[in-house]
């Protein structure tokens, strides 16, 4: 099967989950960047077409969200908290170290592949600050010494 | 027909109009940018903030999305509405130095300087929405729209590269109350440049006389839309019998 026939097929499954519903927009975009990973461009264009919603405004809305992506992320996801709390507690050096142990700038993904680096502001643990969530786990009073072993968890 | 007050004149207007229109009316001038009567309502741009009174309650709204009604009481040049006005100007005069259009409407609201830092991107756009409305509402295209949020919001095709969807009619420019998209017809190729990204587009020489008149493709949609021939379009105006 080629590639944009298999894109073709997995997006209309997804459609079928929500009866081709155009309301159902931002549900259907959240299914297909779990299923890739990040927004395809065949994809986004697979959905605008089988909605018969313009592209442009499919593309409003996947530029819209933050959580949507346009790129390839990685398999692992580390969001740094940079929020009030935990920047007082030395968040901007956490992220610097992460910076630095994967080669990358915040918003990008490593070359591997294996994670894609981002700030958030707050993620409503401040007691536990400096936070740090991987793949939707909290780890809570991050150092920068902390930062290296942590990575080595994930493969 | 509804009766209410506008700056202490009473006046009558439609049921449904907005208090713009019916204050344009009545001759009484509120400022707007993002307004065409081609496109709906859209409270993009805040400069038609006017004071309306209703019952107890007093609300700063835009007039260009705010209906008439009963009994209502509008001023359209309180001092609050007045500051609005003079702080959104002086945004924009910030975010578009080079705008003459913007640094016109400015010196009308009594601003001529900006305390902001002004915006070197060279790039006028106020996001009013008029060219993605226009496009949507006018032509029926939507070929391009606003894309991404916060200080990244821009007006774009999608992907800034795909415009399968555009006939290169320039609606969109013609309707952009900054001058922020460009247009350029030269050698057969019609050039539109939207703020972050161009395209190019073949024009069609008239059939007649050979004269690079419209773009192919605004051709193809008109023959598709109308059911004319496209072959009888092809044909520029002033050769047309
Ligand atoms: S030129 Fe293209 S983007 Fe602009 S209004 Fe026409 S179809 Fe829409
Ligand atoms: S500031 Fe980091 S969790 Fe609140
Ligand atoms: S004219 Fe009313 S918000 Fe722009």
């Amino acid at each position: 099967m080629s590639e944009l026939s298999a894109v073709k097929e997995t997006i209309s499954s997804i459609l079928d989950r929500y009866d081709r519903d155009k309301s159902n927009l931002i549900a259907i975009l959240q299914d297909v960047q779990a299923e890739y990973n990040y927004l395809p461009r065949e994809a986004i264009a697979e959905v605008s077409q089988a909605l018969d919603i313009p592209l442009s405004q499919v593309f409003s809305v996947a530029t819209f969200f933050r959580a949507f992506s346009l790129k390839p992320r990685g398999r692992h996801s580390v969001h740094v908290c940079l929020g009030t709390a935990c920047h007082v507690r030395g968040a901007a050096s956490i992220l610097q170290q992460m910076e630095k142990e994967m080669n990358v700038c915040c918003g990008d993904t490593t070359e591997d592949k294996k994670f894609t680096l981002e700030g958030v502001n707050c993620v409503g643990a401040c007691a536990l600050g400096p936070v740090v969530v991987v793949d939707g786990e909290y780890i809570g009073h991050v150092s920068v010494n902390k930062v290296k072993p942590l990575l080595e968890n994930y493969d | 027909m509804v009766t209410f007050k506008i700056d202490g004149k009473e006046i009558k207007a439609k049921e449904g109009q907005t208090v713009l229109d019916a204050a344009t009316e009545n001759n009484i001038e509120i400022p707007t940018l993002c307004v065409n009567e081609s496109v709906l309502p859209y409270g993009a741009c805040r400069l038609c903030m006017v004071d309306v009174t209703k019952g107890k309650r007093k609300r700063t709204v835009t007039s260009c999305a705010y209906e008439v009604a009963e009994g209502i009481e509008v001023d359209t040049k309180s001092e609050k509405v007045i500051k609005i006005r003079r702080m959104v100007i002086e945004l924009l005069l910030a975010r578009c130095p080079e705008s003459e259009e913007i640094r016109q409407m400015a010196e009308k609201l009594g601003v001529t300087t900006t305390r902001f830092k002004p915006d070197e991107d060279g790039d006028a756009c106020i996001l009013c929405a008029l060219c993605t409305r226009a496009c949507r509402e006018v032509v029926g295209k939507s070929a391009i729209s606003l894309i991404n949020r916060g200080t990244e919001r821009e007006a774009a095709l999608p992907f800034y590269d795909e415009a399968d969807d555009c006939i290169a009619c320039g609606s969109c420019v013609y309707i952009c109350p900054t001058g922020a998209i460009k247009m350029e017809d030269k050698a057969g190729t019609r050039t539109i440049s939207w703020p972050n990204c161009s395209q190019e587009f073949k024009l069609k020489a008239c059939s007649a006389c050979g004269f690079y008149f419209a773009p192919e493709k605004q051709l193809e949609f008109m023959a598709a839309e109308s059911g004319v021939e496209l072959e009888k379009l092809e044909i520029c105006m002033s050769c047309r019998p």
